[in-house]
C-alpha cells in the first residue's frame, strides 16, 4: 500500500515537472544569454484583452530580437508565487508579472532573489529591485465615456466591470466623469459580474448582465471584464447596441458594433521593460503612464471608423490635449476615495 | 408602471434562458437517478457537449452539426458512466467524480491544442447559432400593455433549444408515469430484484436510462455554447451540473417540480443581475456582495424549511447483483 502511494507521489511529482513547459525553451548553453519571463494572470494569455496586451508586446520583442522567453499561465492562486520562484530559480533577467494579484507574490520573491529584476503591471510592490507599472484608466475611460454619451440616443448607457475592485472602480468612475462632460443628464447603469477571481471569465454572466441593461434602455455598453467582457461584446452584436472593448483593441472583434476599445499600452509596457533590463536601462519604482505617456488611450481603426463621426473625433482629441495640458481634471476613483468629480 | 412591466418581462425572460440549460440537465439526472444510478457527472457531460459543439459549429458551420456532436460526445461519456457503473459495478458518485475530472481538464486541453485560443473556441457568428426565433405577430402586439411584450420576448423570442427544454418536461412527466417504459424505469431504481424477478434486464433498463441522460446532457451543453453563448470557454458550465442536482433533489425526483427547483435558481440569478446598484425602497442600494449570496441563503432556507423531506429512489447508488 506505502509503496502504490510513494509510487503515487512521484507520479505526481514528474507530473508537476511536465507542466514547467516553457514557452519556447532557452537556450540553456549559453549561461549569459539574456531571457525573460513572464506569468500571466487568470484569464490567461489568449484572453483577447489585458493579459493578450502583455503577449503582444513580449512576442514583439522576440520577433525583433529573437530572444526566446518563458511564459507560464497560472490555474491556481498558489501558483504565482510557484510560477515567479520558478522562473527566478531557471534565471531569468527579468520576471514580468501581469495583473495586479500578483503583488503579495511579488513582494515575497522579489526579496528572495534581489538580483533578478521584477515588473510588475497594475500593481504596486515598493521593493529596490520591482518596478511597478500603473495606468491612468480614468483618463483613457473618460474619453469612451465621452464616445459613449455621444453616441447614445436612449441617453442611457452602461457599464459591466469584472470583479469589484478599485481597478474596475477606477474605470467607472472615469467613464462616468466623460459621459457627464458630454450629456450631465444621461443615465449610467453600472454592474459587476461578481466579486472573486473567477468574474474575470464568466462570458454567459456578463452576456446576461448586458442584456439586462438593453432591457433597461441602455445603447452602448462599455465592458472592462477581462474575458466575461467577451460575452458582453457579443450580447450587444446580438441586440443591435453598441459596445466598447477594453485593454486590448477588440474593434475587430464585432466591427460596426464595437464602438472604440479603450486600450491600455500593457504591450508597450511589457516591451519597454524588456528592452530596457535588456540594454540595461531598467529602473525599479513606481511608473504611471496615462494619456500624455501614451499608457491609454481609445482605439479608431477601419472596423469603427464608420460609427466615429468626425465631430465626436475632435470632441474627443480636444478634451485629450485638455487632460494632457492639464486644464481638464480626471478624478482618480482611489485618489478621491470614492468617485468623487 | 410602463417601468415595472418592462423590468418584470426582461426578468421572465432572463429567467428562461437561465432555467433552459438546468432544466435539461436535471431531468437528465431525473432518468438516471430514477432508474438507481447516481450521477455527479452531468456536469462533465454537459461541459463535453459544449465544447463539442462549439468545435463542430466552428469548423463546419453548422448549428445542428454541433448539435449532434455535443449529443454523441455526451452519449459516449454516458456509456463509459454506464459501462464502470452497470456492467462493472463500480462506484457511481467516483465514476461521476471522474467524468467531471476528465471534462474539465480534456476540454480545455483539445480546445487549446485544435484551435490555439488558449482554452477557447473561436467566436461563432450568428449563421453557425440556434438563435431566438421571432414569434407572428410579435411586433403586431408589442404595444400591448405588458401582455404584448410577454408574448413577445418570454414566450417569442427564444432559441429553439429553449422550447425543446420547455417541451422536455412534460414529455419527462408522461415517459415516467403513463408508459410501460416508465413504469420499468422507476421500479428498477426502487427495487431492481423485482424487474429481474419479472425477466426484465436490469442493466439493459439502466442503459437506457443512462443513455437518455447523456443526450439531454449534450442538449444542455450546446445549449450553452452555440445558443445562450457563441463559443465554449474553459470550464463553461461553471457548477451548472451540480445545481441541476440540487434541482432535482428540491423536486424530490419529479419533473414539475424539479422544473419549479429549476425556475428559482433562475429567477434568483436573475435577479441578481438586475438588483446590482438599484436603489430598493426602504434599504437603498443594496452592496454587491449582499446580492450575490441571495441565491444560496434562498436555497438553503427553503431545503432547510419548506421542502420537507425528500427521499432519493431507494436503488440509488447500488450496483444491482443478481445472485446475492
Amino acid at each position: 500500500m506505502s509503496r502504490a502511494i510513494r509510487a503515487a507521489l512521484a507520479a505526481a511529482a514528474l507530473l508537476s515537472c511536465a507542466f514547467f513547459v516553457p514557452g519556447s525553451a532557452p537556450a540553456r548553453g549559453a549561461e549569459a544569454a539574456f531571457f525573460p519571463g513572464v506569468v500571466f494572470d487568470y484569464g490567461g494569455k489568449y484572453d483577447k484583452s489585458f493579459n493578450e496586451g502583455v503577449l503582444t508586446g513580449i512576442e514583439r520583442f522576440h520577433r525583433e530580437t529573437g530572444i526566446n522567453y518563458k511564459a507560464l499561465e497560472i490555474s491556481n492562486d498558489v501558483q504565482r508565487e510557484q510560477y515567479l520562484r520558478r522562473l527566478a530559480e531557471h534565471g531569468a533577467d527579468i520576471i514580468l508579472a501581469v495583473g495586479f494579484s500578483q503583488a503579495p507574490a511579488v513582494a515575497k520573491v522579489a526579496k528572495e532573489f534581489p538580483e533578478i529584476k521584477f515588473t510588475l503591471i497594475d500593481g504596486v510592490v515598493k521593493l529596490p529591485n520591482v518596478q511597478s507599472i500603473l495606468f491612468s484608466e480614468q483618463e483613457g475611460s473618460y474619453l469612451v465615456g465621452m464616445l459613449a454619451a455621444l453616441s447614445s440616443k436612449t441617453h442611457t448607457v452602461g457599464f459591466v466591470g469584472g470583479m469589484d475592485i478599485p481597478l474596475i472602480r477606477r474605470f467607472e468612475c472615469g467613464y462616468e466623469q466623460g459621459v457627464k462632460a458630454v450629456a450631465p443628464d444621461d443615465h449610467i447603469i453600472a454592474n459587476m459580474v461578481g466579486t472573486t477571481p473567477a468574474a474575470w471569465s464568466d462570458p454567459t454572466r456578463g452576456g446576461e448582465l448586458a442584456k439586462s441593461q438593453f432591457d433597461r434602455g441602455v445603447d452602448v455598453v462599455f465592458a472592462a471584464a477581462g474575458q466575461s467582457g467577451i460575452g458582453v461584446l457579443q450580447a450587444a452584436k446580438d441586440a443591435g447596441k453598441y459596445s466598447i472593448g477594453v485593454d486590448s483593441n477588440q474593434n475587430h472583434l464585432f466591427p460596426g458594433s464595437v464602438l472604440t476599445s479603450m486600450v491600455k499600452r500593457v504591450d508597450v509596457a511589457a516591451y519597454n521593460a524588456i528592452k530596457a533590463a535588456q540594454d540595461g536601462t531598467w529602473q525599479a519604482g513606481v511608473r504611471t503612464l496615462g494619456l500624455k505617456e501614451e499608457g491609454v488611450g481609445w482605439a479608431l481603426d477601419e472596423n469603427n471608423a464608420k460609427l466615429v463621426t468626425p465631430e465626436m473625433k475632435a470632441a474627443l482629441d480636444a478634451a485629450s490635449a485638455e487632460i494632457q495640458n492639464g486644464t481638464r481634471k480626471v478624478a482618480n476613483y482611489d485618489e478621491t476615495n470614492g468617485c468623487k468629480y | 408602471m410602463d417601468d415595472t412591466a418592462l423590468w418584470i418581462v426582461s426578468l421572465l425572460a432572463s429567467t428562461v434562458r437561465l432555467a433552459t440549460p438546468l432544466v435539461l440537465a436535471s431531468l437528465a439526472g431525473f432518468y438516471s437517478e430514477r432508474a438507481g444510478v447516481v450521477d455527479i457527472g452531468l456536469e462533465g457531460k454537459m461541459l463535453t457537449g459544449a465544447f463539442a459543439a462549439a468545435a463542430t459549429a466552428a469548423v463546419t458551420g453548422s448549428p445542428w452539426a454541433g448539435l449532434a456532436a455535443a449529443i454523441a460526445a455526451s452519449l459516449l461519456l454516458a456509456l463509459v458512466h454506464g459501462f464502470a457503473c452497470i456492467t462493472h459495478r463500480g462506484d457511481q458518485v467516483v465514476a461521476g467524480v471522474a467524468i467531471n475530472t476528465i471534462a474539465a481538464g480534456l476540454t480545455a486541453v483539445l480546445a487549446n491544442a485544435w484551435f490555439d485560443l488558449g482554452g477557447r473556441t473561436p467566436s461563432l457568428d450568428g449563421g453557425q447559432r440556434f438563435l431566438g426565433l421571432h414569434f407572428p405577430l410579435a411586433e403586431a402586439v408589442r404595444g400591448v400593455p405588458l401582455l404584448g411584450r410577454f408574448y413577445g420576448e418570454v414566450i417569442g423570442g427564444q432559441n429553439l433549444l429553449v422550447y425543446l427544454a420547455v417541451l422536455a418536461v412534460p414529455a419527462t412527466s408522461w415517459v415516467a408515469y403513463r408508459t410501460r417504459f416508465g413504469l420499468r424505469l422507476r421500479a428498477v431504481g426502487e427495487n431492481p430484484a423485482a424487474v429481474d424477478t419479472a425477466g426484465i434486464s436490469v442493466p439493459w433498463l439502466r442503459y437506457r436510462a443512462v443513455l437518455i441522460t447523456g443526450l439531454l446532457c449534450g442538449v444542455a451543453g450546446a445549449y450553452l455554447s452555440i445558443a445562450q453563448g457563441a463559443g465554449f470557454q474553459e470550464n463553461m458550465t461553471a457548477g451548472k451540473g451540480y445545481l441541476a442536482l440540487a434541482a432535482l433533489i428540491l423536486g424530490k425526483w419529479r419533473p414539475y417540480p424539479t422544473l419549479a427547483g429549476c425556475l428559482l435558481f433562475a429567477a434568483t440569478d436573475a435577479l441578481q443581475a438586475r438588483l446590482q446598484g438599484v436603489a430598493l425602497p426602504v434599504v437603498g442600494a443594496v452592496p454587491v456582495q449582499i446580492i450575490e449570496v441571495l441565491p444560496y441563503i434562498l436555497t438553503v432556507l427553503l431545503l432547510a424549511g419548506f421542502v420537507g423531506k425528500s427521499i432519493p429512489p431507494k436503488a440509488a447508488g447500488q450496483a444491482y447483483v443478481k445472485d446475492r
